[in-house]
């Protein structure tokens, strides 16, 4: 879907980017990280030409993004952003409708798509279709800008911190939207952020940058078992490695079915990392596990947590 | 019945409250009712042979008053607001320094001395006074488009660059939009002085409200200048409480849930 | 985090800095243009004639065009849009060549003027005016670039007034028209520009008497806020000239009814009415920048007085007063200047001042005279300003 070939990008005499290549695949979650000066914002901002690349090529359904006008590729892609940039004079559904309105769609699609978004992004459309943005919290803005951003069916849609600014459960609670919108929609996506829990948890694909160029690449579990490089290991946390780890794994993929157990139980959808922490406070060794259904499905011992690690 | 009376009386009576109503009718009675306060200013200045201004019809004077304003308000609004997103774009905003220093600079000027300065250039009469408020008017006009401009939030730029807005789509859907509560305060400022400045403009033969003042003062007829005064501070409290509510039109946004 | 850092980038790579000074190039443009269509000079036969223009020939002739060489320093730093020395060098030029042009129009008088006719009248044209202008914003935008700090281009500029002023002061501009309409009423103008300031003065001090205790009501009693700044926006939406017409009736019913008044001073025109109108004209910024300077004082400087045993007075006068201080001299600035100009105004009750010069030359039609009011009138509201705007920046470095 979209492609890099060697590009490159300086300011001055600073190179922000230098000889990046990287190809991201339609349906692929890929989250860029790294630390602050690491240039993946200039990256994420060069696919829909916010920021021109100085070299190399970068491609989006096979042709050099340069062969498009700007704008009309910035509407066939999404764009959220951290600090959300609702138009405050506009209503949450003019917001929404910005990019189908420039595009020319009917009014009768637009009113629907909104209702359709709306509901996707967790919104009750009558209520909120016609507020003002500034009578929103921080969360239901940043909704509202996500439903914005897919408003037109994006074939990309591009993320820049879009939750670095609201509070943790509101984050929480957006991440776990943003999975079931990705499901939902199949949508290709690219999100740039600062937070490795945040990129192991969204992420189908990681690309770690430092110092512009791209330290590694790999899913999150490629990344925390074989860190490429003593800055990956450095940056994804050595003290945290073990924790991250277990938060890619479901109980589900580690318990005993059949088993038996007393006590609360935990789903088994739930992540290892949520397991271990019930093990540890309520000093078990052991707990049952429930089914999608709620029926019990097994149980998980602690053991079970470090089986098969290298 | 008398139910029905009520009700429309006590409607009257609020709307009598609204202070912008009250203030139109007091200019609509002042403009179009003095010949019958006649009787009032002879009672008051009983000295004065002639206890009215009757050279020309209160009418005609506001009309004047409110044309010879207008059309500069509207040349100062035109020009005022491409300077202010000239210097707001890439391409001037190289000039944007020097277009702020004069709009400083310029609004320390007397709008008498501006006035005065017009007469040399362009003789006397309308034309003088039409120019000079509107470069005058001009000042606050553009400083209060850039102020608004300016005050858009990063990210709202940002997005609306973002999901693929054109330039000019930016500009008049997002940029002027929310740049025009804070543009509108400035014309209210340049056109209220303007409806000061154009009362001064009878001293260099503008024929306005400022009319009966000048000749009153000349004169020595009190009931004159009193007249004038009237019309013209009425016609200034009407259009700023106008502007005020035009101004809670415009960002309706920032206090409407609905 | 990376945001910031992105924008720095965008901001440092400015790709479209051009490599000019474009606001130069139109400076000199327009100033080539306006000296070539337009006239230095003209010349009249009397103070109330229009006049005939007199061409450049007549006022470079004898080589004089060579006080004008630091022109090649204003065309040369459009090539320099960001070098530092270089527009200190352009701000130095035009304020030469502002004050070389006007040598060479009192020069240039000087030896048009004709013996046989004493009356004849040689004043500025189209040409020396533009160019002035040129100059004075060429001198602006250099300053602007040189990268200083608000005060300082602010002094800077002032100093660069120095040459213009010893070219006007030295004698050497005496023959022209305006200079001759002062020489011719040294007293008028000096009484004008007294009473002038004096209107200023007298209508300073009432207002900072009335309006900085109403500013602090206002403050501490929000149920007054609203009440009482509408009530003075209304007063100040109401045009000079008509409030200046609306007291005269009262206040003469006032002194017809009780004569000791009038014994004071009280009457319907001259300096009492304007100075009890301009003085209700002035009560709304500095009220106004009272109570804003008082509510900018951070809470927790309040609090944290207040928590080290200071009592309510010592509060005020320790913290209160001294933080609110600046942005009521940046209040004072507004109403200082906007005295300056509606003075003018009061001319017309008989109240004097430079506005007296301006009507009457107005009414005469003697633009040497409307001159002689507008441009003292114009720098007093200069000055004013600058030196406030100095003052209220120097503040402000105080307390950082």
């Amino acid at each position: 879907m979209i492609q890099f070939e060697h590009v490159g990008k300086r300011y001055g005499t600073s190179e922000v980017v230098s000889d990046l290549s990287l190809s991201i695949k339609a349906g692929e979650f890929c989250v860029l990280i790294g630390p602050s000066g690491s240039g993946k914002t200039t990256t994420l901002r060069m696919i829909n030409r916010l920021i021109e690349h100085d070299s190399g090529r970068i491609l989006f359904d096979g042709a050099e993004i340069r062969s498009f006008a700007p704008e009309a590729l910035r509407r066939r892609m999404g764009y959220a952003i951290q600090s959300i940039g609702l138009f405050p004079h506009w209503t949450v559904e003019e917001n929404i409708a910005a990019v189908p309105k420039l595009l020319g769609w009917s009014k009768a699609k637009i009113r629907d798509r909104v209702t359709e978004l709306l509901g996707l992004v967790g919104l009750d459309a009558t209520t909120y279709r016609g507020r003002y943005p500034q009578h929103l919290s921080g969360g239901q803005q940043q909704r509202v800008g996500v439903a914005r951003a897919l408003a037109a069916e994006p074939q990309v849609l591009l993320m820049d911190e879009p939750f670095g600014a609201l509070d943790p459960v509101t984050r929480d609670a957006l991440q776990a939207e943003m999975l079931r919108v990705h499901a939902a929609s199949g949508t290709t996506i690219v999100l740039v952020t600062h937070d490795m829990d945040e990129a192991i948890r969204l992420g189908s694909r990681i690309v770690i940058l430092d110092q512009g160029r791209i330290a590694q690449a790999g899913s999150p579990r490629e990344i925390l078992t074989r860190p490429a490089s003593d800055f990956v290991a450095d940056f994804i946390g050595r003290d945290e490695m073990g924790l991250r780890l277990l938060s890619i794994e479901t109980v589900g993929e580690r318990m005993r079915p059949g088993e038996e157990a007393a006590g609360e139980p935990i789903a088994a959808s739930a992540t290892l990392r949520h397991a271990l922490s019930l093990l540890v406070s309520r000093a078990a060794d052991r707990l049952p596990v429930t089914g999608a259904d709620g029926a019990p499905a097994g149980v998980i011992h602690l053991a079970d947590l470090t089986v098969g690690r290298p | 019945m008398s139910g029905t009376m009520n009700a429309g009386a006590r409607r009257g009576i609020g709307l009598l409250a609204d202070p912008l109503i009250l203030s139109g009718l007091v200019l609509a009675g002042l403009v179009f009712g003095m010949p019958l306060l006649k009787p009032v200013f002879a009672a008051l200045f009983p000295g004065l042979d002639r206890p009215l201004y009757e050279q020309d019809s209160f009418l005609n004077l506001t009309i004047a008053h409110v044309v010879l304003v207008g059309a500069s308000s509207a040349i100062s609004l035109v020009i005022g607001v491409l300077a202010g997103v000239f210097v707001t774009r890439r391409a001037g905003r190289e000039f944007r320094p020097l277009v702020e220093t004069i709009v400083a600079t310029g609004q320390t000027f007397p709008p008498v001395a501006v006035l005065a300065v017009a007469v040399p250039l362009l003789g006397f009469g309308a034309a003088p006074a039409l120019i000079a408020l509107a470069i005058y008017g001009l000042l606050p006009i553009t400083e209060a488009v850039v102020a608004g401009i300016e005050s858009v939030p990063v990210g709202v730029r940002e997005a609306a660059r973002g999901i693929g807005m054109s330039a000019r789509g930016r500009l008049l859907h997002v940029e002027l939009p929310l740049a025009a509560p804070v543009a509108l305060a400035g014309v209210r400022t340049s056109v209220i002085i303007n409806i000061g400045t154009a009362a001064i403009a009878s001293t260099v033969g503008a024929k306005t409200l400022g009319l009966p003042i000048i000749v009153g003062l000349s004169g020595f007829n009190t009931a004159y200048v009193l007249q004038g005064a009237l019309v013209v501070g009425a016609l200034a409290v009407f259009t700023d409480l106008a502007f005020e509510r035009l101004g809670r039109r415009l960002d309706r946004w920032k206090r409407d849930s609905a | 985090m990376s945001a910031a850092l992105s924008a720095g980038g965008e901001a440092a790579a400015a790709p479209d800095a051009a490599p000019f000074n474009p606001v130069l190039l139109l400076l000199v443009v327009a100033g080539i243009a306006g000296a070539a269509s337009l006239y230095p000079l003209t010349r009249a036969p009397n103070r109330l004639l229009a006049g005939q223009p007199v061409p450049w020939s007549a006022v470079i002739e004898g080589g004089r065009a060579l006080v004008m060489l630091p022109a090649l320093i204003l065309v040369g730093g459009i090539a320099f849009p960001r070098r530092r020395g270089i527009q200190f060098l352009v701000a130095a030029a035009a304020a030469l060549l502002a004050a070389a042009l006007l040598w060479l129009a009192g020069d240039a008088a000087l030896r048009l003027a004709d013996p046989a006719a004493p009356a004849a009248r040689i004043s500025f044209g189209g040409a020396f005016w533009v160019l002035e202008a040129v100059f004075a914003l060429a001198a602006a935008d250099a300053l602007q670039r040189s990268g200083m700090s608000p005060a300082a281009r602010l002094a800077l500029g002032a100093l660069l007034a120095v040459p213009l002023l010893l070219v006007l002061f030295s004698g050497a501009a005496d023959s022209l028209s305006i200079l001759k309409e002062y020489a011719n009423r040294r007293d008028v103008f000096a009484n004008a520009l007294t009473r002038h300031i004096e209107i200023v003065g007298g209508t300073l001090v009432p207002t900072l008497l009335i309006g900085i205790p109403l500013g602090i009501a206002a403050f501490r009693r929000p149920a007054l806020r609203g009440p009482l700044f509408s009530v003075l926006n209304v007063i100040q939406t109401i045009p000079s000239i008509a409030l200046f017409g609306l007291l005269i009736a009262p206040l003469s019913g006032l002194v017809a009814l009780l004569p000791a008044l009038g014994s004071i001073g009280l009457s319907g025109i001259g300096v009492t009415p304007a100075i009890i109108a301009l003085t209700l004209y002035a009560l709304l910024p500095i009220a106004r920048s009272t109570a804003a300077g008082l509510e900018q004082v951070p809470a927790a400087a309040i609090d944290a007085a207040t928590g080290m045993g200071m009592t309510r007075g010592q509060v005020f006068r320790r913290v209160e007063a001294p933080l609110a201080f600046p942005v009521l001299v940046a209040g004072l600035r507004v109403t200082l200047v906007q005295t300056i100009g509606m003075t003018a105004v009061a001319a017309l009750i008989g109240a004097g001042g430079l506005g007296a010069l301006i009507f009457q030359g107005l009414a005469a039609s003697a633009i040497d005279l409307v001159l002689l009011g507008v441009v003292p009138l114009v720098a007093l509201a200069i000055a004013a300003d600058v030196l406030l705007k100095l003052a209220v920046s120097m503040l402000g470095r105080n307390r950082a």
